[in-house]
């Protein structure tokens, strides 16, 4: 079967100085990928390359024939202007854009559906407040049901259960297997190593470059753990430029 | 008497009926561009854009003395140039928007007050910074007329896209491309819009019909339509209000439209239902759940 998500050597950075440095791999489709990493591992960046914000600076990632609209992307740090005034039903009904774009109609079967992602995540009755007046776990909630809307092939949660409590975290990680148990590829950068164990099969142990891809169990052992810590040096702002390609371009 | 005061003079005077149309006109394109730009946080990018225009506008004025579609003209030149070139250092360097915006609305000020000023006089300065809603004839109508009908239209076809661009860029840039025209779409609208307002309220006072009503609305409705229904009818309200006052009183019409939209907008920030001020000091008891 064809790999949903290929990396091929691949670097991804800001200002040339590599946040993900020379990554291979392969995500088969349906797999449920934890990352997991120190702090500036390049979780984030990594994700933001796979959706296509971030070009990278060398190699490639495939997306397998996804068009963007197949991707679901939820941000870590999500970049929304809580004061503007919509109501939570027309903030979740934007996860229809694929469907709708700019003119479509959003029909009975639209509302009905915006109406089941909300009950999914817990939030019937909130359809006409606006997205101002909702807590951070609520935020959260509200975040999936627009993923669950979007209907996306590929999706990829950055630090979902961030600043969550139990509860929230519980509900939403049903839906994350969920998604899997619909063959959906999903990705997620977490932290907490125990959820990551009994949750996630396959697990990717991030740290600039990889440090350990594959079975969760076999991957997140204490040296693996260790070894991520150490490769995780600072960011140099006179770092010479990346010997690697040219060592390969001397040897082809 | 009431009606000797509110519909004698519109009934009477051709150049007051002339004047209130145009007025109509430029609060049904402009007041919904004011609710956006007040919602994107870019208030202040629609005054320093209405100063980017003057340089295209005086130019026109320079060729063909004061023809209003020749500094239409200019002026939709001068502003579009601006608009993409702020648009464009924005989006490709680490400068805000707001700051390129104001290095080249500056330059543009300093160069149309100077064209102006080699071939016109005073008086022609104060046209054009201040306008004249008074003196529409129907060329000038018709235009305003026509640039209002393209705002709206254009304004339905960006309106998903910018209501998500707003509320959440990351999204929309992951799931469609339609961010950056619809932005620069947006901007056009803009300067449009400014340039339409510009032959009636001159280039100082023509943000004003767009700003102010979204500031009134933002204080009556919690919703996005209700905003823009709210500044459309309160824009409409000003021109209205402000042309009877200009007649009645010899205040200039430019400002005496502006003068009442500020008073509707005091009035909304003291008594509004969306956190107005006295709705915050009594705000009653608070509530079981």
């Amino acid at each position: 079967m064809a790999a949903q998500l290929q990396f091929r050597d691949v670097t991804l950075g800001y200002d040339r100085h590599p946040a993900v440095h020379h990554l291979d791999g392969e995500v088969a489709p349906g797999a449920l990928l934890a990352i997991v990493g120190p702090n500036g591992a390049g979780k984030s960046t990594l994700f933001r390359g796979i959706v296509g914000i971030l070009k990278p600076l060398a190699g490639t990632i495939l997306t397998g024939g996804l068009d963007i609209r197949d991707i679901a992307y939820l941000p870590q740090t999500v970049d929304i202007d809580r004061s503007f005034p919509i109501s939570v039903f027309d903030f979740v009904g934007t996860g229809l854009w694929r469907q709708v774009g700019f003119f479509g109609g959003i029909g009975k079967e639209a509302r009905e559906g915006v109406a089941q992602a909300l009950a999914a995540v817990g939030l019937s009755g909130f359809e006409n407040r606006t997205i101002g007046t909702l807590s951070g776990g609520q935020m959260q909630r509200m975040l999936f049901a627009r993923v669950l809307l979007q209907d996306a092939r590929l999706i990829v949660l950055d630090e979902p259960f961030n600043a969550v409590d139990a509860k929230t975290s519980a509900d939403l990680l049903a839906l994350i297997k969920r998604w899997h148990s619909e063959k959906r590829t999903v990705l997620a950068a977490l932290h907490d190593m125990d959820l990551v164990r009994v949750n996630f099969p396959e697990t990717l142990l991030l740290a600039r470059g990889e440090v350990a891809w594959g079975v969760t169990g076999e991957v997140l052992t204490v040296e693996n753990l260790m070894e991520a810590r150490r490769m995780c040096e600072a960011f140099d702002d006179s770092a010479a430029a990346c010997a690697v390609d040219d060592a390969a371009s001397k040897a082809a | 008497m009431i009606y000797d005061a509110l519909i004698a003079p519109f009934i009477e005077f051709e150049f007051m009926r002339r004047a209130l149309a145009a007025a109509i006109a430029l609060s049904l394109g402009g007041a919904p561009i004011g609710v956006f730009l007040m919602l994107r946080r870019m208030s202040l990018v629609g005054d320093a854009m209405a100063h980017a225009i003057l340089p295209g506008a005086a130019i026109g004025f320079l060729l063909s003395g004061l023809n209003l579609f020749a500094m239409t003209v200019g002026g939709l030149i001068a502003g579009f140039t601006v608009a993409i070139l702020a648009g464009v250092v924005a989006r490709t360097t680490d400068l805000k928007e707001d700051a390129s915006l104001a290095t080249f609305y500056l330059a543009s000020l300093a160069l149309g007050v100077t064209i102006v000023s080699i071939k016109g006089t005073n008086i022609d300065l104060l046209h054009i910074l201040f306008g004249n809603i008074l003196a529409m004839d129907d060329p000038t109508l018709l235009v305003v007329a026509f640039n209002a009908t393209i705002t709206l239209v254009v304004l339905a076809v960006i309106y998903r896209p910018l209501v998500i661009e707003s509320v959440d860029p990351v999204f929309l840039r992951t799931v469609s491309r339609a961010g950056a025209p619809a932005h620069l779409a947006f901007l056009a609208l803009v300067v449009v819009n400014l340039v339409n307002g510009f032959q009636a309220l001159g280039t100082l006072l023509a943000v004003g019909l767009m700003i102010l009503p979204a500031g009134i609305a933002r204080f009556w409705s919690r919703d996005i339509t209700g905003m823009i229904c709210i500044a459309v009818v309160s824009a409409i309200a000003s021109g209205y209000l402000g042309l009877v006052l200009s007649f009645q009183t010899r205040v200039p019409s430019g400002p005496a439209i502006i003068l009442v939209a500020t008073v509707l907008y005091v009035g909304s920030v003291l008594f509004g239902n969306v956190r107005g001020v006295i709705r915050q000091l009594f705000p009653g008891r608070h509530l079981e759940a």
